[in-house]
């Protein structure tokens, strides 16, 4: 045990300074910062004049800022996040990636199926509606 | 812990070495880890948000006879609650600068300018729910309105803890300095809050901008 600590220390000498960097391999830079604020208030401005200023149809403007919202996403990501292909050996990445996957299937699954009940329900719901707006709202 | 004694008695002959440099020797592969671990951590904490968004994208247009977002959002609140966290967020990039550059005061100085910026995000937040409730639209109104406020209630929770974090660190800082761990917990912490900006994104967009288009 001494003797793994006594090689640590020989070896500190000149591997704290590396180490040190090792650890936080990530490089916050002014320049990086200043871009991503710019470009952050750029795509949030954007998407509240569209509206507030009633400037597209309703049907646009929501694709629109979604377009807006998913640039900002990675705009944040790249300068805020500081990530990359290669932080902490890849695997940040791919954790990434699997959130990507079981949120897109929790997003997508719960908006189809619940749309699909709705529509499923409608026809036969007239009576029941009815009712149910003089009982308990909005059951699903 | 007898670890670091049994590392400390073991410098001991050592002057040279501070005490950042023992808990490197030490700690060299989970100190990685943390990282690695934290972001696996914020994953997760991205999958709760998703339930919320996947809740409220289903709930979101059941008003039960009640209010819809149209009649209820402030956008203009909205918008500067924007500005608070998109500026608290380049100000915490200024606290990381400063660190980086072993600047104490500045970090510190950029860490309380960024705790009171996610402070008024708060404030204003509570304000709006406080305003909603007042008028009759609290969570219990409508299936909108308790998506509505789960899920900006549990971005609130976050920043809340955030700033929570914060205040830690800042006295933290001012005890033991810039050393190796508290550089690791200002990266988690930077992580932690961009993270939260970038949820907000998306809370803007979803329900308050889309909420508000008919």
């Amino acid at each position: 045990m001494s003797e793994h600590h006594n090689h640590g220390h020989d070896d500190h000498g000149h591997g704290h300074g590396h180490g040190h960097h090792d650890a936080h391999a990530v490089h916050y830079s002014l320049k990086d910062y200043t871009i991503g604020f710019t470009l952050a208030v750029i795509l949030t401005v954007i998407p509240f004049w569209l509206v507030m200023g009633n400037i597209l149809d309703p049907g646009t403007t929501r694709f629109v800022i979604m377009g807006f919202a998913a640039v900002q996403l990675v705009v944040h990501m790249v300068y805020f996040l500081h990530m990359n292909s290669k932080s902490e050996g890849g695997w940040n990445m791919m954790a990434l990636i699997l959130t990507l996957v079981l949120l897109g299937i929790v997003l997508s699954g719960s908006i189809w199926v619940m749309y699909h009940m709705n529509v499923n329900m409608m026809p036969n719901m007239g009576e029941a509606t009815e009712a149910m707006k003089h009982g308990t709202h909005d059951m699903p | 812990m007898s670890e670091i004694n049994a590392t400390m008695n073991g410098a001991a002959g050592a002057p040279g070495i501070d005490a950042g440099a023992r808990y490197h020797v030490r700690d060299h592969h989970p100190e990685n880890g943390t990282m690695l671990g934290f972001w696996i951590y914020l994953m997760s904490d991205c999958l709760i948000f998703a339930s919320l968004f996947a809740t409220y994208a289903v709930l979101g247009r059941n008003y039960a006879g009640g209010p819809s977002g149209a009649e209820l959002f402030d956008l203009k609140l909205v918008g500067i609650n924007t500005a608070f966290l998109l500026v608290s967020s380049i100000t915490f990039g200024f606290a990381m600068i400063s660190a980086q550059a072993k600047n104490l005061a500045k970090t510190q100085l950029w860490l309380v300018v960024t705790g009171i910026l996610g402070a008024c995000f708060l404030g204003l937040e509570l304000y709006e729910f406080y305003h909603l409730i007042h008028e009759g639209a609290g969570p219990a109104r409508s299936a909108f309105l308790t998506a509505f406020f789960s899920l900006v209630g549990t971005h609130g929770l976050h920043v809340l803890f955030g700033i929570v974090w914060l205040i830690t660190l800042v006295v933290q800082l001012g005890k033991h300095g810039l050393n190796v761990e508290n550089m690791r917990r200002l990266s988690c912490l930077s992580l932690f809050w961009h993270f939260l900006d970038v949820v907000w994104i998306f809370v803007f967009t979803f329900v308050y901008l889309m909420g508000t288009l008919p």
